[in-house]
């Protein structure tokens, strides 16, 4: 039995419907990368996955020694943390706090866990700093440790690269797939179809037309060559998108 | 406390420490102190979640519904004001924190449609049903707080030391949960942390804080307990522990020395303590700018 499996999901809020039969396994060790235009029910499909959010219809079964809460998440950042007055160290060793039940301190391996994960993301020098004085990309680097804090199995990153500049973001892409290398599943909520194709290993394109796949499937699939030929022209006429990223349009429907 | 008087001699500031001493063996005077250090202890723990979570007028908003709680009360005619005053209050702060996430009305909407309808509620029903010879004094004082932190009884003073125990039990106990939920609710769900039930316990806990609190500085000043020390500690402190830590602090200090300082000059206990607050927000201010 694989670790996620997903049959015949329908996502939506209230009564409206927005992604429906949706069929997807997540196997130890996948790369998935989920893409799909915007509104088409993206990050709705990660809260479900994350039972944040109940399904319209359908199954989300967990299987192969994976636990409800084993699932590490790195959500897209919310406006109270960008003023947050916390530490990094403070940050990092919250995300022990699912272990935790109802114990009101950490132990000493959970401690030691967050000091690990911190080495981990090469944040060891910002440990004592303050959250909202950091970049960014150490930013994401330290929402990612805390995550790892929570599993050692899965992630799901909500547009982890979101906001981030050329050189950041892909040092973020390496260090997820160094991550992935090690053996800790990854699922990956992007628009960066490049990235998607160049990193995972199966995809899932929700919208109109439905695929989930391996990445070579996805190649030879209509909507991946029809995606690809876009991303290949975005990334033939930089100066056109180092404008758009200069006006700062970023989808704001993706935005909570 | 003496600058406003042309320069004070020895004598004079001698004169001054003596009356504090003496008026400090009266009980209620010991008692005012107590209560409203402890008053002021509980508020700005919580103060640093309320301020963080973009609740900064939960205080008001709650402290509203009380008033309009206490004006049925009195309309009434309930001896025990508190009887009907506290389950109201913790139901709308309850309802209040609950509305936060994803609903049509948004959080501070939610809040100030709440808070000022309580408030007109409250004024109208006690000009209905008016029992009192004195109703713009009875508004008054319950608006900017009253003196009856200075007629407490010994009962209510172990009762104020009870609960606000039983406060900083529970916060030094959740503190690390109350942390994760105040910083990223999400995350804490997913990873498998009761998030609805440590919002809950954070509504109840406020809930109860500010109808103590409504002695002290009435239901107009009460956010000014809960958010300025909150908002001064941040000024200098960047990781959450200190910030706490300071928070309490300071809040203890000015509330200690408002009621000091409404003593020996006659002022009104709240709104002074609310004024020492701005002082001291205004020199972190300061202090922060130059670090």
């Amino acid at each position: 039995m694989a670790f996620i499996t997903v049959k015949d999901l329908s996502l939506g809020y209230d009564s409206l419907v927005i992604a429906d039969h949706l069929n997807f396994k997540v196997e130890q060790g996948n790369y998935l990368c989920i893409v799909g235009e915007n509104g088409s029910g993206k990050t709705t499909l990660m809260r479900t996955l994350l039972h944040l959010k109940e399904p319209v219809s359908g199954q989300i079964l967990i299987g192969d020694g994976l636990k409800n809460n084993e699932i590490g998440y790195l959500p897209q950042q919310t406006l109270v943390q960008k003023d947050f007055p916390a530490s990094v160290w403070e940050i990092v060793l919250s995300g022990c706090q699912g272990r935790c039940g109802l114990r009101p301190f950490y132990t000493k391996e959970e401690k030691k866990l967050a000091e690990e994960n911190i080495t981990r993301m090469g944040i060891t020098e910002l440990r004592n700093r303050c959250y909202r004085e950091l970049s960014g990309g150490q930013q994401q680097r330290v929402l990612l440790a805390r995550a790892l804090c929570a599993t050692g199995k899965v992630l799901l990153l909500d547009e982890p690269v979101a906001g981030l500049d050329p050189v950041v973001t892909a040092q973020m892409y390496e260090l997820i797939a160094g991550l992935n290398r090690e053996g800790i599943t990854i699922i990956m909520v992007s628009h960066d179809i490049a990235a998607a194709l160049r990193y995972a290993s199966h995809i899932l394109h929700i919208g109109d037309t439905v695929f989930f796949g391996t990445r070579e499937e996805y190649m030879g699939s209509e909507v991946g060559k029809y995606m690809f030929r876009t991303a290949r022209v975005s990334e033939k006429e930089p100066k056109n998108s180092e404008q758009i990223c200069k006006n700062g349009v970023s989808d704001p429907a993706e935005k909570r | 406390m003496q600058k406003w008087r042309f320069r004070p001699g020895r004598k004079e500031v001698k004169k001054e420490v003596d009356k504090l001493f003496e008026y400090f063996q009266y009980p209620f005077v010991r008692y005012a102190l107590i209560v409203g250090v402890l008053i002021a202890l509980c508020s700005s723990l919580l103060g640093v979640t309320l301020v963080l979570k973009r609740f900064s007028f939960i205080g008001d908003g709650l402290s509203h519904v009380a008033f309009g709680a206490i004006s049925i009360a009195a309309v009434l005619q309930f001896s025990n004001e508190m009887v009907i005053v506290l389950p109201i209050t913790v139901i709308s702060a309850i309802l209040l924190l609950r509305t936060g996430q994803n609903t049509r009305i948004k959080g501070d909407a939610a809040i100030a449609m709440i808070s000022v309808g309580a408030l007109a509620f409250g004024y109208l029903l006690m000009n209905l049903f008016s029992v009192s010879s004195n109703l713009s004094g009875d508004v008054c004082s319950t608006l900017f707080g009253s003196t009856s932190i200075l007629t407490l009884t010994k009962g209510e003073v172990w009762a104020c030391i009870i609960l606000s125990a039983l406060v900083v039990l529970l916060f030094v106990f959740f503190y690390n949960k109350i942390f994760a939920v105040t910083f990223d609710e999400e995350f804490s769900r997913a990873s498998g942390t009761q998030t609805d039930r440590y919002n809950l316990m954070i509504a109840v806990i406020i809930a109860v804080i500010i109808v103590l609190a409504m002695n002290l500085v009435g239901s107009l000043l009460i956010s000014a307990l809960v958010i300025f020390p909150a908002l001064s500690a941040m000024r200098i402190f960047k990781n959450f522990k200190a910030v706490t830590v300071c928070s309490a602090v300071l809040s203890v200090i000015s509330a200690f020395s408002g009621i000091v300082i409404s003593i020996l000059a006659g002022t009104p206990v709240g709104s002074t303590i609310v004024a020492v607050d701005v002082a001291v927000f205004l020199i972190c201010c300061i202090a922060g700018s130059f670090k």
